[in-house]
């Protein structure tokens, strides 16, 4: 083996986990709304990143034709996208009507 | 010619009524006289010549009615309106515009359209100088077109009809001067007793339709004859009360009478023409046109003799006393028209249309007479405020004496033949306590002449009692009225002439005439042996005995004590005379001036104008009883439901309020909420909380699986 780690699928999986956990945390943890939406992304890029890692691994076994994961990464960046211009879309209107973007002054969400 | 054109005679006085009532206003009052008095004359003249040549017809056709029919004016021919008979058969509801002519129809005829075409020439001169003149004569014709129709129809609906147009137009010309309270309440009061009888009329007409299927004369009196029912048949009996309540109510009996006194609120012409010649009339031809039937129920015939004789006395000895001119007249016309019924109710059918006949000139003439006084007193009519006019109106006084003579009975004038006839008759027909029908009827002959000379000696004689100013415009009646008195006084002499008694070496040719009109029932009844009553006929012709010479002297030595007695109590009557039956018996006088307090009685018992004690009786008493069962009864019950709807309405909107909604809507509702109430609280609103909770979730099921 080379002195050089050599890169297997469980390292992508850590590297996953730790942005997953990194978005949780910024989703649960920031008051403003922007940066949830940021977090998000995070989370929603750990989830790429273990679909590709995925997809890579599953080239091993199946050949080259194996693209399931990576295909299924890119309509997750495209959902990614659109979630981003909605929840853009909703800030704007919500800071409209309340004159903040921080997430604990709204209460709405209830009953 | 004459014959098949007989409709023509009611359609002429229907003409100038038409023309009266939708051009009259714009008429000169001589166009107005042309046209009805000539509409008059022309059915005068069809009349004369129908019944001329009726008279031929008849000689060759087995003095058969002689029947015209235009049209079935009610039903159909195919009999579509059918209706169930008393057998169970169905019988067409049938009624034509016919026209029959028979000698009962030619003698009423005859004198209708003869004195109508007198009065309405009389009228010309008596209303010159009224108001609504062609309003009258409009009236006058209408009514003669009635007076024809109920004559010369065929059937008994079609004398219905003209039955009840001359109660119209004697309402409306009792009401003439309508701007008198007293005239128009006559009329009301002419009317509605009128309704009383014609009720009696009609339901008598349902009985003979349901018993014998027809009412076609022709065909009721054939059913009659046919031997098909039993003397004394019920229904028949029924049928003929009830049609004598209608000639009743018409011709003024008991208890229907109180209306004609009353009517003289009319002009004197209507008087003389509706209420004492014609339409009065109208009832005794209804029952001789019944008499067929009428002989089949003897109980009816005697109610009709009763009664008629009850009414004579009763009407005459009202008369004795009365001051009113025309009142004393109207008094003697029920009496007379009691005769005629007494007649009736013995059989004596020709009589009593004989006597229809007499008394049709001897009374109007006495009307026409009493209107030429009041026209020459100013409007006068008390005679307690007249006197000696005899010699200032020399013809009233000398044709009212004419007829004045009549009407008592004195041969040779008319009234002699036909009340002695009729007396005769009523001695006959029946012996034992039907005798007394005769005593009556005698005692109101003697009444009769007793009171009508009084009108005579207190009009004519005795010391002048008018005002000097009413004294001053005493003049004769103008030649118009002048005419038809003269002429009325020609035929209340020489009409009695037409009946000369066999007894007298008479041919009684006036009863040959009627014989095929009522011949028949006595042989019928001499066949039945039931009835005596009508074998006066050929009774006569046995007895031309001591006894009708007998009966025939008394008569007349009654009508001579009646002149007498009223020559001694009147002849020199000045201002403040005296009643000899105010003076002899003043009790007696205060009933009889107030007519038997009759119509005070109708008044507490069928009016209920006055109340008895605190308790009010009659159709208003009626009202008032109604009136406080409907506060009383029927609003106290409306009022006791709308009360109980209400509280039940309470009660029921307080159920629904407070258990319906209250428990049963609600009451989950308040239950669902306060146990949802600790989940409720989880939820605060903050995505982030609800984020964490979810990651903690989603932690908690990883180590759960992992773990487990």
């Amino acid at each position: 083996m080379d002195a050089m780690l050599h890169i297997t699928t469980l390292h992508y999986l850590v590297l996953g986990a730790a942005l997953f956990l990194l978005g949780v945390i910024g989703v649960l943890t920031r008051r403003n709304v922007v940066i949830v939406l940021m977090s998000i992304e995070l989370i929603l890029n750990a989830v790429n990143l273990n679909l590709v890692a995925f997809s890579r691994y599953w080239q091993g076994i199946h050949g080259a034709g194996a693209l399931h994961g990576q295909v299924f990464a890119i309509f997750v960046i495209t959902d990614a996208a659109a979630e981003a211009a909605v929840g853009l879309g909703i800030l704007i209107a919500f800071f409209r009507n309340k004159e903040t973007v921080n997430v604990d002054e709204v209460n709405l969400l209830k009953w | 010619m004459f014959l098949s054109y007989i409709w023509l005679i009611p359609l002429f006085p229907a003409v100038g009524a038409a023309l009266m009532f939708f051009f009259g206003r714009r008429l000169q009052k001589s166009t107005v006289s042309a046209v009805c008095v000539g509409s008059v004359v022309l059915a005068f003249l069809l009349a004369c010549g129908a019944v001329w040549q009726y008279t031929q017809w008849a000689a060759a056709n087995d003095h058969r009615p002689y029947e015209k029919i235009l049209y079935t004016w009610l039903g159909t021919d195919t009999g579509h309106l059918n209706f169930l008979k008393s057998d169970g058969t169905q019988a067409p509801l049938q009624a034509d515009a016919g026209f029959l002519l028979d000698p009962l129809s030619s003698i009423w005829l005859l004198f209708v359209t003869g004195v109508g075409m007198l009065i309405h020439i009389y009228s010309t001169g008596y209303m010159a100088h009224e108001g609504g003149y062609y309003r009258f004569f409009g009236y006058l014709n209408l009514f003669m077109f009635s007076m024809l129709t109920l004559i010369l129809a065929n059937n008994y609906v079609l004398m219905f009809v003209g039955w009840e147009g001359v109660g119209l137009c004697s309402y409306l010309l009792i009401g003439f001067y309508f701007h008198r309270k007293s005239a128009t309440d006559a009329g009301n009061k002419a009317f509605i007793v009128n309704r009383i009888g014609d009720a009696g009329f009609l339901l008598g007409m349902f009985f003979i339709a349901w018993y014998m299927g027809s009412l076609r004369f022709i065909d009721v009196t054939a059913a009659a004859r046919s031997g098909h029912f039993a003397i004394g048949d019920p229904i028949i009996t029924a049928a003929t009360l009830l049609l004598f309540v209608g000639a009743c109510g018409k011709s003024a009996q008991i208890p229907l009478y109180v209306w004609l006194p009353d009517a003289m609120e009319g002009p004197t012409p209507v008087s003389a023409l509706i209420h004492a010649a014609t339409m009065v009339t109208a009832g005794v031809y209804m029952v001789a046109r019944s008499n067929a039937l009428f002989v089949l129920a003897p109980t009816s015939m005697k109610t009709v003799a009763i009664v008629g004789a009850l009414t004579a006395i009763f009407a005459a000895s009202i008369g004795l006393v009365q001051n009113d001119i025309k009142r004393v007249l109207a008094y003697s016309t029920v009496s007379q028209l009691g005769y005629m019924f007494l007649a009736l109710g013995v059989g004596a059918f020709s009589a009593a249309v004989f006597h229809v006949f007499t008394h049709a000139f001897f009374k109007a003439l006495l009307f026409l007479g009493a209107g030429a006084v009041i026209h020459s007193m100013s409007g006068e009519q008390d005679m307690r405020n007249m006197g000696d006019l005899a010699h200032r109106i020399p013809i009233t006084y000398r044709t009212m004496l004419v007829a004045t003579l009549a009407i008592a009975g004195i041969p040779p004038f008319a009234g002699f033949f036909s009340k002695d006839e009729i007396l005769w008759q009523t001695w006959a027909s029946e012996g034992g306590a039907y005798r007394i029908l005769w005593y009556v009827g005698y005692a109101t002959a003697l009444m009769t002449a007793f009171y009508m000379f009084r009108l005579i000696y207190l009009t004519f004689f005795g010391k002048p009692r008018m005002s000097h100013e009413v004294e001053h415009h005493i003049h004769e009646c103008p030649h118009s009225m002048a005419l038809p008195l003269l002429v009325l006084a020609v035929c209340s002499l020489s009409a009695g002439w037409l009946s000369w008694p066999a007894s007298l070496g008479g041919s009684a040719r006036f009863e040959r005439f009627l014989d095929p009109v009522f011949n028949k029932e006595a042989q019928v009844l001499v066949e039945e042996g039931k009835a005596k009553q009508l074998a006066a006929g050929e009774k006569e012709a046995e007895h031309t005995s001591p006894i009708e010479y007998g009966l025939m002297f008394l008569s007349v030595a009654a009508a001579g004590v009646g002149w007498f007695m009223a020559r001694r109590a009147y002849a020199n009557a000045d201002k403040g005379y005296a009643e000899p039956i105010a003076v002899g018996a003043p009790a007696v006088y205060n009933v009889l001036l107030n007519k038997y307090y009759v119509d005070e009685g109708y008044d507490y018992v069928f009016t209920g104008r006055r109340k008895i004690g605190n308790v009010r009786l009659g159709a208003l008493g009626l009202g008032e009883a109604s009136s406080w069962f409907d506060t009383h009864v029927i609003d106290g019950v409306v009022n006791g439901a709308g009360w109980i709807t209400r509280l039940t309405a309470t009660f029921s909107s307080w159920w629904d309020k407070w258990i319906i909604d209250g428990i049963g809507v609600n009451g989950p509702a308040i239950l669902a909420r306060m146990l949802s109430y600790p989940a409720r609280l989880f939820e605060w609103g903050l995505v982030q909380w609800y984020a964490l909770v979810m990651t903690a979730g989603l932690v908690g099921f990883v180590f759960y699986y992992v773990y487990h």
